[in-house]
């Protein structure tokens, strides 16, 4: 079977992209799968970086689409699992480095070989954007509870309906929760009201994600964080399976957080 | 205006700032989503007219549909005159 090539995108810059991009990579591998991470956010390089994979770059993507090697040559295997792959963006190059065309090529050819493309798109509406969400089957749109990034990811679902890219999934990322409690943070009911898409997951805000982009090991590999979990829950998600979200936070009187959270609750 | 005095004086912990934060994305993503494009506007207006002329004669090319914003709401105005009531008019 093809494989699924999704593109992360959100309009905004800063709200998570590439960390979501680095931990569903590795959570789609701990399941198995043949993944790939394709960092399309070209003269910005920093998927690579948050992997922990800076120092193995050889060649980048646009090497690859003006032929001077091959996908393979590079293609950089992840050093926790050896079914994840990165291809790294240029640094040295603009936006523009990858047309359309050549992206939809590519993704054609790395379709035979993976399960999963995960696409980290750059933020801006631009050139950039629209090279990077072209051939995607499927775009998650990252945001986080506050106005300007709601706004913003709300361009995004018109542009990526214009492009032919409709019912993109949201991913709610830096949930503060206390806030949210004291109804001082927007909450995930007021979000999907306003986007009406449909939610594909809910992050909390956790401390242990600068920890671990500072060392280069994704969240997710640290079983005990929450934001490790809801990244778990993420993948298995993408996989079909039906997770409910109130897995997101163990312990007593969960539900009723959940509540507020939700914004059931009043 | 009422509403207005009442929200002023509201306690403090009943002002929650995810409600205001609600209210204002509301209200900017009616005006970004309504900025979006003119042919949007034509295909509404072409739609407009053809409904009411069931119902009645309009002069199309004095026809205007635009949006009317204000600070704090959005209204569409549909100017529309009519040179006709069809007799059969409200009888299904």
């Amino acid at each position: 079977m093809e494989g699924r090539a999704l593109v992360i995108t959100s309009g905004k810059g800063g709200v998570g992209k590439t960390t979501t991009v680095a931990n569903l990579g590795i959570g789609l591998a701990m399941l198995g799968r043949q993944v790939v991470m394709v960092d399309a956010d070209i003269g910005l390089r920093n998927l690579d970086i948050v992997m922990g994979l800076e120092n193995r770059i050889v060649y980048d993507i646009v090497n690859v689409t003006e032929g001077k090697c091959k996908i393979r040559q590079a293609l950089i295997r992840d050093k926790r699992f050896d079914n994840l792959f990165l291809l790294p963006a240029a640094q040295s190059r603009d936006k523009d480095a990858v047309t359309p065309d050549q992206m939809k090529a590519l993704l054609t050819e790395l379709k035979k070989e993976f399960d999963y493309i995960l696409i980290d798109c750059p933020a801006g509406i631009e050139g950039g954007f629209k090279n990077a969400i072209a051939g995607a089957d499927k775009a998650i749109i990252v945001t986080t509870p506050e106005v300007s990034a709601v706004r913003d990811a709300d361009r995004i679902v018109g542009l990526l309906e214009a492009s032919d890219l409709p019912d993109p999934r949201l991913i709610v990322n830096r949930v503060k929760i206390d806030m949210v409690r004291r109804g001082d943070m927007l909450d995930i009911r007021d979000i999907l009201d306003i986007l009406s898409i449909e939610l594909l997951g809910i992050v909390p805000e956790d401390e242990n994600i600068i920890v671990s982009t500072n060392r280069g090991e994704p969240v997710i590999l640290d079983d005990g964080s929450r934001a490790s979990q809801a990244f778990r829950n993420i993948t298995r998600r993408l996989e079909g399976e039906e997770v409910p979200f109130m897995s997101l936070e163990p312990g007593n009187g969960f539900i009723a957080f959940i509540k507020r959270l939700m914004g059931l609750a009043r | 205006m009422f509403e207005l005095l009442r929200r002023l004086f509201k306690k403090e912990e009943e002002m929650r700032s995810k409600d205001l934060a609600r209210e204002r994305l509301r209200l900017v993503l009616i005006h970004d989503r309504a900025d979006v494009s003119p042919q949007v506007f034509e295909s509404l207006k072409s739609d407009l007219i053809r409904v009411i002329s069931k119902y009645m004669d309009i002069d199309e090319a004095g026809t205007s549909v635009e949006l009317d914003s204000s600070k704090d709401s959005v209204a569409l105005v549909a100017s529309i005159p009519v040179i006709c009531v069809k007799r059969t008019a409200g009888q299904g």
